[in-house]
């Protein structure tokens, strides 16, 4: 089969759309895992034990299953009790939940990298918790933790052609679906393989420069 | 005479099964200057700790002006102290540490200036002229803009006491802040601290290995071993006459490590 330039240009407004919605769902993913991540962490420390077990518990479940198992779940099961989502949010979600455990993890280490004199001085400068995790534990556990948390959401980048499986048009899906149409599929699937690997590269020249700009901040 | 500002009754504290303090108790007057000193793992850090509610007691009771630190009354009990009741004490009382502790990702006049805008709702500009006037008073008022990654330990520790003075505590816990110092530094800080003492009626609890500094500056020294008191006394009657064979042992020690007294 020999490579069609006609055929590439013919496909690439599809393709570029893929290529957005995979964006999309990277970036409210990572957004999500951010916040679910960082409510995972808070309440795995909390003093209550039933909450810190429980949370706890469901963070290993979910990061002990397969991110694919899950996307069927939120979006062929849920809807079984009620809940109907779109394929993106359903996606999103999905990735959000799955990529949380992990970025829990990395908030948890973050967090506990910040010296126990810290939460004393707070302490005897009379700050409330609130005030004390808002000014001064995050902004400390916070920066040490943004190259482990960008390479968390590149490698969540990376899985997005699963949200495919839930018929979600990422770049994957509209690649395959193209070249089931067309019965070629050289094309496609190298713009598939070219589009990640460029978004991957520059991902990468970005984490490096977050690791030179947030090295540890010094006490 | 008036009534103690601190009162320490009958004290337990455990780690583990290792019981730090037995059954202490001792009485602080307002705008005394005490000094703690006694051997390494005397007790004398957990002491000041315990002031500070950075950690809990066991047993016995706590007044500070006639309040008690840990409890509450509740009807006719008295009931485990709640947060609202430690944070409403821990306005009285401000501590400086060993390892200074200072915010790293604030700068020297933000670190003086948070407590007093966050927990007392002071304004702006009326917290950076204050803590303009304390960082002046400890030598620092042209280091205000300077990260605390900038400055040496003695200028850390210098921000350190004006960070605690900001919130104009009545008494201030002081524990072996020039121990993490390099010696050429240690005076510096000593002399705020002897300034503090001679301006101010706070009271003040010192716990130093720096024995001429204690002899100076305290009215009263207490001995510690094991967590207890074993004697005390007028500074003089401690350093040149002390009673107890474990003082004048502890300060021979002392001396042959190269202390001053
Ligand atoms: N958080 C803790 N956990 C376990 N043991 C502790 C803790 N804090 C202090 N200790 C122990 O309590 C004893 C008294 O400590 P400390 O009050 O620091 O003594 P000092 O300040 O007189 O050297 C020491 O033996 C120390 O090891
Ligand atoms: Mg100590």
């Amino acid at each position: 089969m020999e490579w069609d330039w006609n055929f590439v240009w013919q496909i690439m407004p599809t393709m570029l759309q893929g290529v957005k919605i995979t964006i999309i769902a990277t970036l409210l993913g990572s957004a999500l895992a951010a916040v679910i991540g960082l409510v995972i962490a808070l309440l795995r420390r909390s003093p209550n034990r039933i909450v810190s077990r429980s949370v706890g518990f469901a963070a290993e479940f979910i990061r002990g299953t397969p991110l694919l198992v899950q996307l069927y779940f939120i979006f062929y099961v849920l809807p079984d009790i009620g809940i109907l989502l779109s394929p993106l949010v359903a996606g999103v979600i999905g990735l959000g939940l799955h990529y949380g455990t992990y970025t829990a993890e990395v908030y948890r280490a973050g967090i506990d990298n910040v010296p126990r004199g810290q939460w004393e001085a707070a302490k005897a400068c009379n700050l409330g918790p609130t005030q004390t995790w808002t000014h001064i534990i995050m902004p400390q556990a916070i920066p040490p933790m943004i190259p482990a948390l960008a390479n968390y959401f590149i490698a969540m980048f990376k899985e997005t052609p699963l949200l495919s499986a839930i018929t979600v048009l990422e770049l994957m899906n509209q690649a395959k679906s193209i070249a089931n149409s067309n019965y070629r599929y050289i094309e496609p699937i190298t713009l598939v393989g070219a589009f990640f690997l460029v978004i991957s590269l520059c991902s990468v020249f970005l984490l490096r420069w977050l690791e030179r700009r947030y090295g540890r901040i010094e006490s | 005479m008036s009534a103690p500002i601190i009162e320490i009754d009958g004290i337990t504290k455990s780690f583990g099964s290792f019981k730090v303090l037995d059954g202490l108790s001792m009485k602080v007057m307002p705008g005394e200057k005490l000094a703690l000193i006694g051997p390494s793992g005397s007790g004398k850090t957990t002491i000041l700790r315990i002031l500070m509610t950075l950690e809990r007691i066991d047993g016995g009771h706590i007044h500070v002006e006639g309040e008690q630190l840990y409890h509450v009354t509740r009807g006719d009990d008295l009931v485990p102290a709640d947060e609202r009741h430690l944070a409403k004490m821990r306005q009285k009382i401000g501590m400086v540490f060993q390892l200074f502790n200072l915010f790293p990702h604030k700068s020297v006049i933000d670190n003086v200036t948070l407590a007093p805008m966050l927990t007392k709702g002071v304004a702006r500009a009326a917290a950076e002229k204050r803590a303009m006037e304390l960082l002046d008073m400890v030598g620092m008022a042209d280091k205000a803009k300077s990260m605390p990654s900038q400055l040496s330990g003695g200028q850390k520790q210098r921000v350190a006491i004006a960070r605690a003075l900001a919130l104009s505590p009545k008494i201030m816990l002081f524990d072996e802040v020039t121990s993490a110092l390099d010696p050429e530094l240690v005076e510096e800080v000593l002399n705020v601290m002897r300034r503090l003492a001679e301006e101010t009626d706070m009271t003040m609890l010192l716990v130093t290995h720096e024995m001429g500094f204690a002899h100076d500056f305290a009215d009263r020294v207490l001995f510690f071993d094991r967590g207890r008191i074993v004697e005390e006394g007028k500074p003089d009657d401690i350093f040149r006459h002390p009673k107890q064979e474990r003082t004048q042992t502890f300060l021979r020690k002392i001396i042959a490590a190269g202390h001053r007294v």
